[in-house]
């Protein structure tokens, strides 16, 4: 059955534009997965949702004890199956629970090993170590056996001051034959936290799951929340929060391609685009009250409205940020030693990025043409479309230029938010969503779509909500893109991923 | 005569002890101003070094001994490099015992047990970092034998203050196998101080160090001896390039107290001088991927036979 069949079978959800769910059986999981993978589909997210006994809960009955969900980025919309389960039910000498997707999508693998450590739901992948959860009996690293075939072991203290994770690398000299990683050091509960707190203060968890993509998680969960309220946001806030948003990626843009600089030695690109991020996070402060504009975005709308006079400010500051990173973006493409660091250094192919199913910026430049902005045009976006950024090259010197011209593209689109802001109230009323509505938000953040998957319960209190980072895809590929690559390069390549690791770990 | 001989080797060996953080600090401070970043003081190195020798030193559980004696070895050849070095004064009764090729050999030595003591431990930054070292240095040597060659065939001597002596003997103009040596020195000065593009001292990243990397499991009195001592390479390094290059200004021969004071700030001179060029250099660069290294030293290998190729066909004064 093609893609398309299923599509139609699905019920419409709300939030997220163009995004349906179907509840699927054991016999039909797999099959769909594979019509999804066969439509050019990709893995969004996956999560485990405890259902209880509750039948009228389980679609397709029979008292399961948890749902095992897939959301797909498919060509027609967001596709989510629902797989109810009965965990500890199977036998065997390697008792699985549901077939997992990991051939199709080899970065499920993670996904479904981190749900087996929080929700106890077996996969049938034979990897069977734990993720997130750290035995003290330690983690069976895949060795490499050889002739002059060493480990280095790097972190999770690292001798900066950086998040921490731990990378086992089997090397001959300098050169790396296998990178594995090892996450889930700030595992923290923070779905679990989520369960039981009322629906209306959720954003301000979301938006301090990770730091770096504030609005991108508030926005995200605000989507879900007004989905299942029926609410509309005002046009106002609508676009304050795409401003909000460009000006986070503006901000980690400028950060990253300093930090990228400096990792090639090139200690000036640093202190300058640091000097512009600095700028910029200060306007943000004078315009929202916050840095890093955690708590700019609110259920109904934003926090925080925008006076005139700050936002002729912030217009000036990107403006300025605009015209200064362009001419850093010269000094920096034209100067030999930083271009030959940046070239052919941790080469992700577009094959590559297919089959794994890579997402968001290091997809976009590795070929993988998907920005949540463009593909699913939500408000303000469909006004305002950006133009979609996409490098083939696949390498080091590819994922700056991609943060270079989104970089400008973002300047360009918040300035125009700016200039054409609607007038009128920036936030409307939210009413208490009744409990078992389910919904989902989607926004595009900078390091790409960041999803989050919402369920009310009584009270007007969170019953479960799973927000989820690209980067959950984009770290398998790390440990390919540095293959065949020197050790001395890892932190380069590293940086030019700029992945997260308190929003994987959770 | 041979009391003030000796005075003036102490007072050599003092200056380059007491100004060879300072250097460093200037060159740091340089770095900082070039980079647009307010600098931190000029002082901060000689904070550092007593901040570590008030702390209490750790060592890990299976170092050997070499481990512990690395520092002093390591700082001791430094600081007899430094009394054979002219840079203030050619009166250096040090010099009888070591010429400019067993110089050669004592940052050889060095090399050798700041490598072996990184090892010792048996953490992989350590082996990685000796690794590199040894890459380095095995092809920094030749050509810094090959630039020390050269101005030992223009002056017919391997004493360093000799040379030094006939250099600054010799009419002012620009002698085309010294431009090509001093082409070389300066880039083996850069690979074996671990300065921007061969290595970067002040990266934080475990994988891309050499220098750092070996020094990760030292701390405390030993971590102090081993920044001083490579405070005082840094510092050796330049008045080797001042001796062969830009020799005047080197109390030389009976000049006695006067000349001795007087040598003083000319060294200062060349020294501010020296560190803001070294630090132009580094900013204006980025750090070499580590398999560039080999290239770039074969190029200061090739410009010191150049030099060679240079005296030889112009057949030299």
């Amino acid at each position: 059955m093609p893609l398309t069949k299923w599509w139609q079978r699905a019920r419409e959800v709300c939030g997220a534009p163009r995004t349906r769910r179907i509840g699927v059986t054991m016999e039909q999981w797999s099959p769909c997965a594979g019509d999804v993978a066969a439509g050019g589909g990709r893995l969004l997210a996956m999560w485990a949702s405890d259902i209880g006994q509750d039948a009228s809960a389980a679609p397709s009955g029979r008292g399961a004890a948890t749902e095992v969900c897939a959301a797909f980025l498919t060509d027609p919309g967001v596709l989510i199956l629902e797989l109810p389960v009965e965990p500890g039910r199977a036998s065997g000498p390697q008792p699985a629970d549901y077939p997992g997707i990991e051939a199709l999508f080899p970065c499920a693998s993670r996904m479904q090993r981190a749900m087996f450590d929080l929700s106890a739901v077996r996969s049938s992948d034979p990897d069977r170590r734990p993720w997130l959860r750290h035995a003290p009996e330690g983690y069976d690293f895949v060795r490499v056996a050889g002739e002059g075939v060493h480990e280095v072991a790097v972190g999770p203290v690292h001798a900066g001051t950086i998040e921490p994770g731990h990378f086992r690398f089997s090397v001959v000299g300098e050169k790396v034959l296998r990178l594995e990683e090892r996450l889930g050091y700030k595992h923290k509960g923070i779905e679990r936290r989520f369960s039981g707190l009322p629906l209306a203060e959720g954003h301000r968890l979301a938006a301090r799951i990770a730091g770096d993509s504030a609005v991108a998680y508030s926005w995200a969960y605000c989507q879900a929340l007004e989905g299942m309220a029926a609410c509309v946001v005002p046009p106002r806030a609508a676009a304050l929060r795409a401003l909000c948003l460009e000006l986070e990626r503006i901000a980690n843009h400028l950060g990253d391609l300093g930090a990228l600089a400096n990792d090639a030695g090139f200690a000036f690109g640093l202190t300058q685009f640091s000097r512009l991020k600095e700028d910029l996070l200060r306007e943000n402060s004078r315009a929202f009250g916050q840095r890093y504009l955690m708590d700019a975005v609110a259920p109904g709308g934003t926090h925080a409205d925008l006076a005139a006079d700050a936002a002729t400010r912030l217009a000036a500051r990107i403006a300025a940020v605009e015209h200064e990173s362009a001419e850093l973006r010269g000094i920096l493409e034209d100067h030999a030693g930083v271009r030959d660091r940046f070239t052919g250094t941790g080469v992700l192919t577009p094959e590559l990025a297919l089959r794994l199913g890579v997402i968001g910026l290091v997809g976009r430049a590795s070929g993988q043409a998907l920005d949540a902005r463009i593909d699913l045009a939500f408000a303000p976006y469909d006004g305002h479309p950006p133009a979609k950024v996409v490098r083939g090259e696949g390498d080091v010197a590819a994922r700056a230029t991609v943060r270079h011209e989104e970089l400008a593209e973002s300047c360009r689109l918040a300035r125009a938010l700016l200039a054409s802001l609607p007038p009128g109230p920036c936030l409307s009323s939210v009413r208490t969503p009744v409990a078992g509505s389910f919904a989902t938000g989607l926004v595009e953040g900078w390091r790409g779509p960041t999803f989050v998957a919402l369920e009310a319960g009584p009270d007007g209190r969170i019953r479960r909500c799973h927000p989820h980072d690209p980067s959950w895809q984009n770290w398998p590929a790390l440990e390919h893109a540095i293959l065949g690559n020197i050790v001395a390069d890892f932190p380069l390549i590293n940086k030019s991923f700029n992945l997260a690791y308190g929003a994987v770990d959770l | 005569m041979r009391p003030a001989a000796y005075i003036s080797q102490s007072l050599e060996i003092a200056v380059a002890l007491a100004a060879a953080p300072l250097f460093l600090g200037w060159v740091n401070q340089c770095r900082a101003w070039l980079a647009n970043r307010s600098a931190p003081s000029v002082l901060l190195p000689y904070r550092n070094i007593r901040k570590l020798f008030h702390k209490d030193a750790v060592l890990a559980e299976n170092a050997s001994a070499l481990f512990r004696i690395a520092p002093y070895v390591v700082f001791g050849t430094m600081v007899v490099a430094a009394g054979i070095i002219p840079s203030l004064s050619g009166r250096l009764p040090l010099v009888a015992a070591a010429d400019a090729i067993a110089l050669v050999g004592l940052f050889g030595t060095a090399r050798v047990f700041l490598s072996l003591a990184a090892m010792d431990v048996g953490t992989a930054f350590g082996t990685l970092g000796a690794r590199r070292e040894m890459m380095v240095g095995f092809l920094a040597e030749p050509a810094l034998l090959m630039v020390i060659f050269v101005a030992s065939l223009i002056s017919a001597t391997t004493a360093l203050p000799a040379i030094s002596a006939h250099l600054a003997g010799a009419r002012l103009v620009i002698d085309p196998s010294l431009a090509f040596t001093a082409v070389a020195f300066t880039l083996v000065l850069l690979a074996e101080n671990a300065r921007i593009p061969v290595d970067n001292p002040a990266t934080h990243l475990e994988l891309t160090m050499i220098h750092e990397a070996m020094l990760l499991e030292y701390s405390a009195r030993h971590l102090a001896l081993m920044e001083w001592a490579a405070a005082l390479r840094l510092f050796n390094y330049a008045c080797i390039g001042f001796a062969l290059f830009v020799p005047w200004g080197i109390a030389a021969g009976n000049v006695g107290p006067l000349g001795l004071t007087l040598a003083i700030p000319i060294l200062a001179l060349k020294l501010a001088v020296a560190g803001a060029g070294l630090a132009l250099i580094e900013t204006l660069s980025a750090k070499l991927r580590i398999m560039r290294a080999p290239e770039f030293l074969a190029t200061a290998f090739l410009f010191a036979v150049l030099g060679l190729l240079v005296h030889v066909l112009l057949g030299g004064p």
